[in-house]
């Protein structure tokens, strides 16, 4: 069992209260904060914890922190992205649904930080339950004089809402999601400006994941140095995941950063092992996004090395033989899936949420999802294989935002990794399109 | 509008809370309440946006219908044609089809006689795919309003759920109550 920085209480009766929370030593971060320190020692706790933005791209949040631009007299704004969309990730709405005070300290004590006075959780419109339980929360913490002005008579105001969203992935990029947020539809905007210099509304904004917000006020209370110390080399502290797929024990896990990929995989503590008894196929350890793994190569890197659950080692091997921790979506497929039929559904899911604004996303996730229909269906071509490799590569690297690149990744991968499987598809149609078929041959050569 | 088929007009609480919302953003910057006041319109009009309704916050928030309408069309959460009573939001990605999310639809799809995107002929239920829900670990899974009914991964759960369904009045929202 490792330190618990995020869940140590989440299953505490009651914690979704403040007086549940406050005696389970709730808010101590903002009393700490507030009254002891300036805004600019926190944000170096923050830097000096090595804390990394957990939302995907894993960029250090304290120099995301120090980039914010601080005008005289232009507000600042702190906007938490609670739209939670990625395929395969739900710690969020999960930590969101159990322990909302958690989040909302983290925004008290993060906005200080920055100097905002007025901030933002931006949360999928789907999740409108959790909003609920956020709103209440807050008029929680309004009534206690933890929001609001004069913050336990430390001279800070901050005024806290809550947003949502109206079912649309691309709005999880921060810039499409800081347009969505005034109104309009998720269209990312250009950078630069990068949002530290004009996000929201035109003013300086920090856009941060959930769980980085709820990160901060352990550094706060323990300081940075000591979170530094949790995880290994550059991947610092604990990380949620959320393990779904042909598992024994699905849900969200919090582990330091550093677990074996394997005893995450097999122990009873984590993910159990795989379901009924199948053997491991593939994983994709980090949401839909990044790129699929076979079973041997998410266990051991290319150069036979032990697996870890880190940013360092999952990117080991770079695209050729390594994957990304990314939102920390843990996704494991047992041998009956087809890889596929998978890929295709991806393909479709990318096609579905691309915005429409570049030509190589809106045209080529269409593209990728008819090819890769054509195939799952019984009417591929040998040249399709390499028609998917070219599409996915002219459109990575050639739009506005990652979603071009995470819809080309996992069609890439699949191909570079079970290229076998997509040609049997193709010569063999008629078995391929059978009920319940899937390709065997390389899962028996991958796991011997 | 040149008909009125659609007569639509917010009731006193469902105002307050787009106006509620209004005041949680800086002055002039109303629009930021246009993705709450869909939601708040869809809940009052049987479960989808109107033109009649979008015009009726283009009113509200002091900005051109056109601003509504672009907005309501790109957000997959509006329905902009009448739906039935029920709406089963079924999750179609990758991780809930790991743990059978196809069966499931396929199930829905059968028990219910329709097809994805339509509703039973006695206006019961809408069958509406959706992508991923974040509930993952608990697919396969399904949204009605603001509820998610997770892990019926059955053609026993799918009875269950539609039985459950068929005897359930349509939710009412936190701010209605």
């Amino acid at each position: 069992m490792g330190i618990k920085i995020l869940t140590e209480h989440i299953n505490v009766p009651g914690i979704e209260t403040l007086e549940v929370y406050r005696k389970h030593g709730g808010y101590r971060s903002v009393e700490k904060a507030l009254k002891t320190m300036t805004p600019d020692e926190v944000v170096e706790e923050v830097k000096t914890s090595g804390l990394r933005g957990r939302g995907g791209a894993g960029f250090p949040a304290g120099m995301k922190w120090s980039f914010l631009a601080k005008p005289e007299g232009i507000p600042r704004y702190l906007v938490c992205n609670a739209d939670e969309s990625e395929p395969g990730t739900f710690k969020d709405r999960v930590f969101m649904e159990k322990n909302p005070h958690a989040l909302i300290e983290g925004m008290i004590t993060s906005s200080y930080a920055l100097g905002a006075n007025t901030s933002y959780i931006y949360i999928r419109g789907e999740l409108l339950f959790i909003l609920r339980i956020l709103e209440k929360a807050i008029a929680e913490a309004y009534a206690a004089g933890l929001l609001g002005k004069n913050i336990l008579g430390s001279g800070y105001d901050l005024d806290l809402h809550v947003a949502p969203g109206g079912g649309a992935y691309i709005c999880g990029e921060e810039t499409a999601l800081l347009e969505s947020l005034e109104g309009k539809r998720g269209n990312p905007r250009n950078k630069p400006p990068f949002p530290a210099v004009k996000g929201l509304f035109q003013s300086p904004t920090v856009v941060n994941n959930v769980e980085t917000i709820a990160s901060v006020p352990w550094i706060v209370n323990n300081t940075g140095a000591e979170y530094a110390k949790i995880g290994v080399g550059r991947s610092t502290g604990t990380k949620l995941i959320s393990a779904s797929g042909n598992i024994n024990r699905p849900g969200v896990y919090e582990i330091e950063l550093g677990v074996p990929v394997e005893e995450f995989i097999y122990s009873d503590e984590y993910c159990g092992g795989i379901w009924k008894g199948k053997q491991l196929k593939a994983v994709v350890p980090g949401g839909s996004s990044v790129p699929i793994l076979p079973a041997d190569l998410i266990m051991k890197t290319a150069a036979g090395e032990q697996r870890l659950m880190t940013y360092e080692s999952l990117s080991d091997g770079g695209f050729v033989s390594g994957s990304m921790l990314g939102s920390g979506a843990f996704i494991v497929f047992d041998e009956d899936q087809c890889i596929v039929r998978n890929t295709w559904n991806y393909a479709r899911f990318y096609h579905h949420e691309s915005c429409g604004q570049c030509s190589p996303c809106r045209e080529g996730t269409g593209w990728m999802e008819r090819v890769l229909h054509r195939i799952e269906h019984g009417h591929g071509h040998q040249q399709d294989i390499d028609l998917l490799v070219s599409v996915a590569k002219q459109i990575e690297g050639n739009t506005i935002c990652p979603l071009g690149d995470a819809a080309a990744w996992p069609v890439a991968s699949a191909i570079r990794h079970f290229r076998e499987e997509f040609e049997w598809h193709i010569k063999h149609p008629q078995e391929a399109i059978a009920p319940g078929a899937v390709y065997r041959g390389q899962l028996a050569a991958a796991t011997v | 509008m040149a008909e009125t088929i659609n007569a639509f007009k917010f009731s006193d609480k469902g105002l307050a809370e787009i106006q509620r919302y209004i005041s949680h953003y800086p002055e002039g910057r109303q629009k930021s309440a246009l993705l709450p006041a869909l939601h708040v319109a869809q809940a009052e009009n049987n479960g989808w946006v109107s033109p009649e309704a979008m015009d009726a916050i283009a009113e509200i928030l002091n900005i051109q219908p056109i601003e509504v309408y672009e907005v309501a069309t790109f957000y997959t959460m509006f329905n902009l044609k009448p739906v039935g009573k029920h709406v089963l939001e079924v999750c179609r990605t990758g991780p809930c089809c790991l743990r059978g999310a196809d069966q499931m639809i396929e199930t829905l799809k059968q028990k219910l006689n329709i097809e994805e995107g339509e509703t039973t002929a006695d206006g019961m239920f809408t069958l509406k795919p959706v992508e991923c829900l974040a509930s993952c670990g608990t697919g396969p899974m399904l949204q009605v309003r603001e509820t998610y009914y997770e892990n019926i991964d059955s053609e026993e759960a799918v009875d269950q759920f539609l039985e459950m369904m068929r005897n359930k009045e349509v939710e009412t929202p936190e701010w209605k109550k």
